[in-house]
């Protein structure tokens, strides 16, 4: 606990260094404004900007592509929830019912709850990262290619979950997902498959291509064919015009610091400028004077309030735990939180069409999931997605070789690192409230404006994934499709995640058939696999039991319109 | 008013064309990388462009454009302006990519000109922590008489492991079972993890595990030692004579391109090579520039033809394709 508390130490002196918290104040700023512009992500993101931090030190390149990292888990949620565009496969739940929640005017109070809900989450994953780190890593490598079928399995039993209409149109999309997931090379024998023999096919869809046409575009074109101008309701916000001010200045109190400009003085070791700190004091008053009123506003009542606790823990209990897994277990994280939150709800029926908790669990679940990822990079030096793979050729540019080492050879790096997060995350915090308000407001932009700048900035986001224009033609396809499927009330959150899933079910399938040498009851001999293959298997049981499969019936029914 | 705008133009155009043989070069240069950002290719890359940036005295920007085992890229350099504003930084594949795919829109030969190869990144044998063997003739023996009860992992179809592997198993005579990955991060977690056996990767990523002691390691498939990892036998003096193979990276630039644009460019890459930052961080990878004579167009067309003829029997008998 004392090692705990000193490491801490070391990681709080070298993030709150004035140098380091303005690279990590501008990498959760970008993060928010990449999360929140669809389809442009994280990976893009820090991609564009990897020459910029060769110049830097390495814990403030570090901090900075962190932030932008888990600003972008923040920033996602944001237009997931205005305007159905989940831009990561995170944010795909959370669009469920945050739309709908949008839509009755709560905006306000669903971007509060995710708001809130990420900073908890985060704030307990930091503190798992930095007491727990090592050993949390070694769990991890306990789950190889069975365990992962196993887990993705439990993931699709659990899928049906997702559907608020008909099950046997969700089961239908998760099937559809999963056909389309098998499109592109085939990993094991270098055989292409359904690529019509084109080049640009040959990697198969993308994702963000996909998701921003079936939801994004798609709800577009439905939404033009309603000559009934906006269905969504803005509940306006007052005051947080003047909340601004107080951010502002504290910005430029941080410019002040960071120039250093002016005489200094001793403060307990540290040498705050003089100037930054007048322009400072007044300006966090302003903030905590303006903060008080503007909750008024956001601040969702008791009951909304008392109903969003326990799914941020749960949220962020599950999403702490499937982030740590490399092999894509923090893909599960979002959809595992949203599943169970529907399970146990006494109320199901409430979801999909506006629960907060169906905002609360998943928004809690992959912050955790994203804070818990850097867990296997930072530990064993190994990637658990694209955003790592970068954070990784990041740290060699700068001659830190990642790996087991670190830990004990870089303290000063990988506490920075972990106190860094914590920091972003408050930061975030700061941001996002006053933000609120202006992203409601955006509501209020006509659509004549906004779609047109959706749809441009969703052509400039999927193309950006991997510079290939064929992504874009993508997405205008998918688009078409998820129009039809809206029409046919068949849901696309399932969709997505039976491409998600689809893939990753094959990939593991075949290799612990592989390793096994064709034998499947080693998905029942591992003790891992095994309890991870009964959950699934009682998943499904209680669909398929009548008395059961009645009330489930009656839960998912659909609204008689 | 509208006539004098179309002759500054037309002046101005004709300017800048007729400078671009002279002057080159007047503006940024794209070096398109085939792989992920992140990666060991993109990392030597963005390492050269740095460096080539103050040879050339125009910023030389990295481009990813990945996918298709590295052949999009190519292609996609294949097809661009041969005007030296974009060259293509290619590794082993490069040669590998004629038999591994059949139908292959461009020729790696005719339609490229090379400037120079870049650097030879070392492989090194790795085994999972609970392996046995305690060195490179214990794994010998261990193959030889497990056979396919022994796993090898590689990054997919095509990738130096994969290459890297279906030597090792011509060499050794024997067949191991070959579980492919998504990219080398995920293959290595299942090492650390004890789920497969053997691995050979580059030392980029080997080494960190090397030195963590969270991996066996059996030797380096170069044919001198590497200096990082200077403990570690060459495979060759292991044991598995004649044993060589090294990920070469090379820069393209499209067919056509003037030879003194190419000059320009193989001179800009000998002086990144020389550039001690450069120098400094492949040293951190385990590996170094290639020698001067190296960074030439002719040492690498003969590099390039040499290694198409190496691998198209390999990957032929292994009868792996990726088409």
């Amino acid at each position: 606990m004392i090692e705990l508390l000193s490491n801490l130490a070391i990681g709080f002196d070298q993030a709150l260094t004035a140098t380091n918290i303005f690279y990590c104040f501008i990498g959760v700023l970008l993060g928010t404004a990449v999360g929140v512009l669809p389809g442009l992500g994280p990976v893009a993101t820090i991609a564009m900007l990897l020459p910029i931090t060769f110049g830097l030190p390495p814990v403030s390149a570090l901090i900075m592509l962190a932030g932008i990292y888990y600003g972008a888990q923040y920033g996602g949620s944001t237009t997931a929830i205005l305007i159905n565009l989940p831009g990561e496969s995170s944010s795909v739940v959370t669009a469920i019912d945050g739309y709908k929640l949008a839509q009755q005017g709560k905006a306000g109070v669903a971007l509060f709850t995710s708001a809130v809900g990420s900073f908890f989450a985060g704030t307990v994953a930091t503190f798992l990262i930095a007491g727990f780190a090592p050993p949390l890593a070694e769990v991890a490598l306990k789950f190889g290619p069975a365990e992962y079928f196993s887990l993705m399995v439990l993931g699709l039993a659990a899928s049906v979950a997702l559907a608020h209409g008909s099950i046997v149109k969700a089961l239908a999309m998760v099937v559809l997902g999963l056909l389309l997931g098998t499109m592109g090379q085939d990993l094991y024998t270098g055989a292409p498959r359904f690529n019509f023999g084109l080049v640009e096919l040959a990697d198969g869809i993308d994702f963000v291509a996909l998701a921003m046409g079936v939801f994004g575009i798609g709800e577009i074109i439905r939404n033009l064919e309603d000559s009934t101008e906006r269905k969504l309701v803005y509940s306006p916000i007052s005051n947080f015009r003047y909340f601004i001010i107080g951010p502002v200045l504290l910005a430029v109190a941080g410019t002040l610091e960071y120039l250093d400009i002016g005489p200094s003085f001793n403060f307990l070791g540290h040498n705050p400028n003089v100037l930054s700190m007048v322009v400072a004091v007044p300006s966090l008053g302003l903030f905590g004077y303006h903060l008080s009123h503007l909750m008024k506003d956001l601040v969702p009542t008791k009951e909304e309030l008392k109903s969003i606790i326990a799914p941020i823990l749960r949220g962020t209990v599950i999403g702490s735990f499937l982030g740590i897994l490399p092999g894509g277990g923090a893909i599960l994280g979002s959809f595992g939180a949203y599943t169970i939150e529907k399970r146990i709800s006494k109320t199901p029926e409430r979801f999909g069409k506006g629960a907060i908790e169906g905002v609360a669990a998943p928004e809690a679940a992959n912050n955790a999931g994203a804070q818990t990822s850097f867990i296997p990079m930072l530990t064993l030096g190994i990637p658990s997605n694209p955003v790592m793979a970068l954070m990784i050729g990041a740290m060699i540019i700068q001659g830190i070789v990642p790996g087991p080492n670190v830990i004990n050879d870089k303290p000063e790096l990988f506490w920075g690192i972990v106190a860094s997060m914590w920091l972003g995350n408050f930061l975030l915090l700061v941001l996002n409230l006053p933000l609120i308000g202006i992203w409601v407001k955006l509501l209020t932009v006509p659509y004549r404006v906004l779609f047109p700048a959706i749809i441009a900035v969703c052509c400039i986001g999927v193309y950006s994934v991997s510079n290939n224009p064929f992504d874009v033609y993508w997405m205008a396809i998918f688009g078409v499709i998820g129009y039809f499927l809206i029409k046919l009330d068949c849901e696309p959150a399932p969709l997505l995640l039976g491409f998600v899933i689809g893939r990753l079910l094959e990939e593991y399938l075949r290799r612990a058939m592989l390793l096994s040498r064709g034998d499947p009851f080693v998905f029942f001999q591992r003790p891992i696999s095994a309890v991870l293959m009964i959950l699934a298997i009682l998943a499904l049981v209680i669909v398929l039991i009548p008395s059961v499969s009645k009330k489930r019936d009656e839960a998912f029914r659909e609204e008689t319109k | 008013m509208r006539k004098w705008l179309l002759a500054a133009a037309a002046i101005y155009a004709i300017t800048v064309t007729g400078a671009a043989a002279q002057g080159y070069p007047t503006r940024n240069i794209t070096m398109v990388i085939p792989f992920a950002a992140g990666g060991p290719t993109d990392t030597v890359g963005r390492l050269i462009a740095e460096a080539m940036t103050k040879a050339l005295g125009q910023t030389v920007v990295v481009e990813n454009v990945a996918g298709a085992g590295g052949t999009r890229a190519a292609g996609q350099v294949a097809k661009a302006p041969a005007d030296g504003y974009q060259i293509l930084l290619h590794h082993i594949g490069m040669s590998t990519a004629p038999t591994l795919y059949r139908k292959l829109p461009f020729n790696v030969i005719s339609d490229f000109e090379t400037i120079g190869l870049v650097t030879d990144a070392p492989m090194s044998l790795i085994g999972k922590p609970g392996l046995e063997a305690k060195n490179f003739a214990e794994v010998l023996q261990y193959v030889k008489t497990q056979k396919d009860k022994v796993s090898y992992g590689n990054a997919g179809v095509g990738s130096a492991s994969h290459l890297c592997g279906m030597l090792l198993m011509s060499t050794m005579g024997v067949q191991m079972t070959t579980i492919p990955y998504n990219g080398t991060g995920p293959a290595m977690t299942d090492l650390l993890g004890g789920q497969i056996d053997l691995m050979c990767d580059q030392t980029t990523n080997t080494t960190s595990q090397i030195k963590g002691g969270k991996v066996k390691a059996y030797g380096v498939t170069t044919k001198t030692r590497v200096k990082s990892l200077s403990d570690l036998p060459t495979l060759d003096e292991a044991g598995l004579k004649g044993f060589e193979v090294a990920v070469w990276h090379g820069l393209y630039a499209p067919k056509g391109t003037p030879a003194d644009v190419v000059a320009k460019l193989t001179a800009a890459l000998q002086a990144a090579l020389k550039d001690q930052k450069v120098i400094d961080r492949f040293a951190d990878l385990g590996t170094e520039p290639v020698a001067q004579a190296e960074a030439t167009p002719a040492a690498h067309k003969k590099k390039l033809e040499s290694e198409i003829a190496r691998w198209r029997p390999l990957i032929q008998a292994a009868g792996v394709y990726a088409d």
